[in-house]
């Protein structure tokens, strides 16, 4: 999914932001800009976030993803003042909240972020519709108003009706569920999600991705989601950030990470992440090498493939539309037989979405000798995955010492 | 002075006139803050005697007790209303009704004062570390200085009257109420507050609509702290004429009277129940009051969607 490329600025552009605690983190930031490491300074106080610098553009879900006590979750309470940073500028849609006041910090707060919580952070004094309006409450919405957006908002995480109840009336994940609704209710254009879903059981978990990305695609706003979970990450973010003590080490999409670590740090983590779950098959397809018209005969099949060097061919009609595949067996005996149309040559070929993961490819796969289509939602061709392309896919580009090539001259 | 001489000469530490000095600034005070020193003494009369004390003991010694059974009833169950009337019964049958009712209003009157002052003080240290740092010692000083050294000092500035009784027991009972407060406060779920800040809360927002409802139930648990002590104290404030049970007890102890002591005493026990329980139960929010008041709020949108929206929720989840 790519982003509108708006003429303005980015919805979130963080410049060089340090923030360190302890009793002098002015001093803690300018020996971190003059070289001293993370650990040499530890005797003063804690550098929580070395230098981050990147930029989200509006509709993005933008992850970071880093260890515990990497410096994850303070960097994201830098994006909207909670915690401000020691040094470098945070700009939400190009004003510098670090150089605002603090009434204009809190309309900023009130306008345009929302923030979700790991431990969900409800009041528990209050119901589950108070809960989810607070934002409005806060902001001097009129009762009516914000019951009704509040419900609104409910409803869209699937609590509809459920205003009534306490917080602790509802199970972890319907919680959460609050905790969005309340994000969503406030209508803000940057949702900050500080590990949201990490305290709920793994079931729940995949449940509530798959309902923000949904909200993501309905919505489309600016995600900033922090994550210990690699294959979260992955599942989610349009691009990554790998956090490690206080640094981003890379930043780039799923496919980058995966093929290409920056470094040991994050090829460690990448040996971890289950490719099979993590990829799909927009991000491997290849395109055909060459298409068969549906109307063309046996004799131009057998020609292509000669050509072409392979043993089968995509059939797809004249609105590109996938129809099988030809195999190289039946065209040639399609051409002995002198037949003069493709008519009970074309087998049927498995295809599949682009947004499919690779896990679900392969069973069918191994049934095909000719691979997997991709295909659009109109059925038309998107590109194609040969098994040898699937299978490089699933390798983990980090060598091993456990495969050896043998080679022996046969002696003449 | 010629005791101090003496050990003045043996140690090396020089003997301060730390005592002196501080009765030279106290009467100082005295002397400088008379007038104001003179409205807080009618004050506290008026309210003490002539308003509280006196509504106390306007009715019937037992329709009042029937008074107390029914807020013992109404802030938790008819089981706290039966224990009540019979505490209070206790009360009237050894003839200490009066003396109880001069008492309670005394009791009132200290915490009502000092509850106004502790709370937010304790507020105050809880959003402050540097004011913390300050009211701790402070705090410290009020409770552990021995009750009796307050007494001659409010005697000196209130006169042998009840005013003097109430001011050493609002000094006495105030402590406990900023430190529960600031511990209530400090304890609230610090990603709760990090919510309220992050959906642009101003402060005061964050303590009225966060941090205070979610401290309620340990300053409500203050507050019975306070209650509690203020009943002790009230009783010592005997000695410096403040009357009521305190001052039953004194005259036990002069006297030798052991029934008397034995009555007093024990009427001091069957009204620091019914306090005790009175508040705790208010505290504990389980009462038929505010079931009442939580009922209105919660029926409206539960009854008429609960059933759709269990479905709903069945299929998403």
């Amino acid at each position: 999914m790519k982003t509108n490329e708006s003429s303005g600025p980015p919805a979130v552009r963080v410049q060089n932001v340090y923030k360190a605690f302890g009793r002098r983190p002015q001093n803690i930031v300018q020996k971190l800009k003059d070289g001293a490491t993370r650990d040499e300074l530890k005797s003063q106080g804690t550098a929580a976030v070395i230098d981050a610098s990147f930029e989200v553009p509006a509709g993005e879900i933008f992850v970071v993803m880093g260890l515990s006590g990497s410096g994850k979750s303070t960097l994201i309470r830098t994006l909207n003042g909670i915690q401000p940073p020691t040094a470098g500028s945070v700009e939400l849609s190009g004003e510098d909240i670090t150089a605002v006041s603090p009434a204009r910090l809190r309309a900023i707060r009130r306008e345009h972020t929302s923030m979700v919580f790991q431990h969900f952070a409800l009041l528990p004094h209050r119901t589950v519709g108070q809960n989810a309006a607070y934002a409005l409450e806060v902001r001097g919405v009129s009762r009516s108003e914000r019951e009704r957006r509040a419900e609104e908002a409910l409803s869209m995480v699937g609590l509809s009706g459920y205003g009534g109840f306490r917080p602790d009336e509802l199970s972890g994940g319907m919680r959460q569920r609050v905790g969005l609704a309340r994000a969503l209710a406030a209508e803000t254009d940057l949702m900050l999600m500080d590990e949201a879903f990490s305290a709920l059981d793994p079931l729940i978990r995949k449940e509530m991705q798959d309902q923000l990305l949904e909200l993501q695609q309905e919505l489309g706003k600016t995600i900033v989601f922090i994550t210990h979970d690699l294959n979260e990450a992955m599942r989610l973010g349009n691009r990554i950030a790998m956090m490690r003590d206080g640094r981003i080490v890379q930043i780039g999409t799923t496919e980058e990470i995966l093929n290409d670590p920056a470094n040991d740090y994050v090829a460690q983590f990448v040996q971890d992440v289950d490719r099979t779950r993590v990829l799909t098959a927009g991000d491997v397809m290849e395109p055909p090498v060459a298409l068969l018209g549906a109307e063309q005969g046996p004799r131009a099949a057998h020609r292509l493939m000669r050509q072409h060097q392979t043993t089968a061919l995509c059939v797809v009609d004249k609105g590109r539309k996938l129809q099988g595949v030809v195999y190289e067996s039946d065209a040639a005996e399609g051409v002995s037989s002198g037949k003069d149309t493709l008519d009970g040559l074309i087998r049927p070929m498995p295809a599949t979405a682009s947004t499919t993961v690779l896990a679900e490819l392969i069973n069918a796969a191994s049934e095909h000798p000719a691979g997997l289509a991709v295909i659009d939602q109109a059925g038309r061709l998107d590109g194609v995955i040969p098994r040898i392309t699937l299978l490089n896919a699933l390798a983990d580009p980090t060598a091993t010492g456990s495969v050896h090539e043998i080679s022996q001259e046969v002696g003449a | 002075m010629i005791r101090a001489q003496e050990e003045t000469d043996s140690g090396i530490i020089p003997r301060l006139e730390i005592g002196n000095w501080l009765e030279t600034g106290f009467n100082w005070i005295n002397d400088t803050f008379g007038a104001f020193f003179d409205f807080v003494e009618s004050l506290l009369l008026t309210l003490t005697d002539d308003w509280l004390g006196v509504f106390l003991n306007w009715p019937d010694a037992l329709l009042m007790a029937v008074i107390f059974a029914l807020i013992g009833w109404l802030v938790r169950d008819w089981k706290l209303g039966v224990l009540s009337l019979a505490l209070m019964a206790f009360v009237i049958t050894v003839d200490m009704w009066e003396n109880a009712m001069d008492t309670l209003a005394m009791v009132l009157v200290a915490a009502f004062f000092a509850l106004v002052i502790a709370i937010p003080v304790g507020i105050l240290a809880a959003k402050s570390q540097r004011a913390s740092q300050v009211v701790r010692p402070i705090m410290d000083l009020m409770q552990t200085m021995p009750a009796f050294v307050w007494l001659p000092l409010v005697l000196t500035l209130f006169g042998l009257n009840v005013t003097a009784g109430v001011v050493a027991t609002f000094i006495f009972c105030l402590p406990p109420g900023a430190r529960f407060t600031e511990l209530g406060i400090r304890q609230v779920d610090s990603e709760v507050v990090e919510a309220g800040y992050a959906f642009g809360s101003t402060p005061r927002q964050i303590l009225f609509r966060i941090q205070l409802p979610l401290a309620a139930r340990t300053i409500m648990a203050g507050v019975g702290q306070v209650i509690m002590l203020a009943l002790s104290m009230a009783v010592i404030a005997g000695f410096v004429g403040a009357g009521g049970l305190g001052g039953e007890v004194t005259r036990a102890i002069t006297t030798v009277d052991i029934a008397l002591g034995f009555e007093s005493g024990l009427s001091v026990v069957m009204l620091a129940v019914f306090l005790d329980r009175v508040t705790a139960a208010i505290s504990g929010g389980e009462g038929i009051l505010p079931k009442l008041l939580r009922r209105r709020r919660k029926t409206a949108p539960k009854d008429e969607q609960t059933e759709g929206a269990k479905a709903t929720a069945a299929t998403t989840a």
